[in-house]
């Protein structure tokens, strides 16, 4: 049999008149290689139907059910309740997201208007011709490209920035690391002067203060500092 | 109102249709303006920690920064102009840093409730830096404006009797504290923020900062301590004979 663990959540459903915001209870046993997502899938199916949180894949790669964990943003499902030794966690939406109810936050609004701002795609200056192949990536590139490129847009660095916090606008560590991986990317011909008119204010690149909150929380271990560093070198002499 | 300023204030463009520079400016002037000030004030702790040496050694330093290897005796108008340049500096330094200070309660709500939620160690550094910062608004303007104004009184006993008859070691016991935890914490940021000394490792690069910055702020606070200490014990065994200043063994024309 294992221990008794309390998850306590935070409820609310801005969408309904009747509903205040308050912090619920509810008491589960333990079972081995339990994460929070199993932990909640079981209060949802057993305790409470009406609890709402987020998930999809369930491995980490969806980035569907950041949530703050004891304070700490973490991805539900890839978080193990043993790993809090006295059993009792509380669980709070992300912040900075637009709340939908309990646990579930829409990061989807979020990163559609961060992807539009930082136009998130390849731009070239001139015209591809289908009928040439594509221009040869030295590996390394590629490597460094593809690197960026695990974010999974979960929304971790946003809800760790104290920024992004205090200002709503603040573009995030995740829209500043997809600028970055445009930026290696050699199909992509912007230059520094491009990304300037993108990032090149205090919502951007400038109102990062490198409180570090976004590489230490991030899933997917992403070295978000060095990258940021990069983009303000760069478009600070642009 | 100029049209320039007009269309870039409606559109947040130029009329080329592009973003104003000045943002970029008023982040690489915080930076190097933090850094100055920080190269300034880790050479200020130690000169004036000469006292641990003794008054002579003390004497001679204050008698080498009004210049007296220039001019006989030296003179106070250096420090005044030193005074003077490094006020223009922390000025211009707190102007670009208060633009990141939370700006509303709500603002300051969300961050504080924010960072302590997290429990982030970085997190809670910039608290740090904001409060200190905040504090050196006020304590900086006091000790930079006396040093403008009463430049001749540095020495072994001048100072002393401004730190203890003068009661002014409460003000210099925050400052230090103020201006250390300020000045450590924001040269880490500095490192962090463009990415210095990264290496192959950034993240045990910084694990690497973090050590060496806490060391620096360890030792800054402890010689500043000391120093005040001495200064303290120093004015209160010549309160007795305040106002006289400092002479060398021997010596009847040089006063400090």
């Amino acid at each position: 049999m294992g221990r008794e663990i309390t998850i306590k959540v935070l409820k609310y459903n801005p969408t309904d008149s009747q509903s205040t915001p308050t912090f619920v209870e509810y008491t589960l046993e333990e079972t081995p290689g339990m994460t929070l997502y199993i932990a909640l899938t079981k209060i949802k199916s057993s305790i409470d139907h009406d609890l709402t949180s987020d998930f999809v894949c369930r491995a980490g790669i969806c980035g569907a059910c950041g949530m703050l964990v004891n304070g700490k943003p973490q991805l539900a499902c890839r978080t193990l309740t043993s790993d809090f030794e006295g059993g009792k966690i509380e669980l709070l939406p992300l912040p900075t997201f637009k709340l939908i109810k309990d646990l579930s936050v829409d990061t989807g609004a979020w990163m559609e208007k961060m992807s539009l701002r930082v136009h998130s795609w390849i731009e070239k200056h001139e015209e591809t011709d289908l009928a040439k192949l594509e221009k040869r990536v030295e590996p390394a590139v590629a490597d460094e490209v593809f690197e960026l490129d695990r974010c999974i847009e979960c929304g971790i660095c946003v809800a760790s920035c104290s920024t992004a916090i205090m200002r709503e606008d603040f573009v995030g560590a995740v829209g500043l690391n997809r600028v970055a991986r445009f930026s290696i990317d050699p199909h992509d011909t912007r230059t520094d002067e491009d990304f300037y008119e993108l990032i090149g204010d205090d919502d951007g690149i400038f109102g990062c203060m490198s409180l570090m909150a976004c590489e230490d929380h991030c899933p997917k271990n992403l070295s978000l500092q060095s990258k940021i560093a990069y983009m303000r070198r760069k478009l600070v002499m642009s | 109102m100029s049209q320039k300023g007009t269309i870039e204030s409606l559109t947040g463009k130029n009329s080329q249709k592009k973003k104003s520079r000045i943002p970029a400016k008023m982040d690489f002037l915080q930076s190097a303006t933090g850094a100055i000030l920080a190269l300034f004030i880790t050479f200020h702790l130690l000169f004036e920690s000469s006292i641990l040496l003794g008054k002579e050694s003390m004497y001679h330093l204050t008698k080498f920064f009004e210049g007296e290897f220039l001019i006989e005796g030296g003179s106070p108008l250096f420090i005044v102009f030193l005074a003077l340049g490094i006020s223009v500096v922390f000025i211009l330094h707190a102007l670009l840093a208060m633009r990141k200070f939370p700006s509303s309660y709500r603002e300051y709500q969300r961050f504080r409730t924010h960072a302590k939620l997290m429990g982030h160690q970085d997190t809670n550094l910039w608290f740090i830096q904001i409060s200190s910062g905040f504090m050196l608004f006020f304590l900086g303007s006091i000790h930079l404006f006396t040093m403008m104004t009463q430049a001749q009184n540095i020495g072994p006993f001048a100072s002393s009797d401004r730190i203890y008859s003068d009661m002014a070691w409460p003000m210099y016991l925050m400052l230090l504290v103020s201006v250390v935890l300020h000045a450590g914490v924001g040269v880490y940021r500095l490192i962090v923020k463009w990415g210095w000394f990264d290496g192959s490792d950034p993240r045990a690069s910084r694990r690497r900062h973090q050590k060496i910055i806490k060391g620096a702020v360890l030792f800054y606070l402890l010689i500043g301590l000391f120093s005040l200490a001495t200064y303290i014990k120093i004015g209160y065994e010549h309160q007795a004979d305040y106002g006289e200043r400092y002479h060398l063994k021997g010596e009847v024309t040089h006063a400090d």
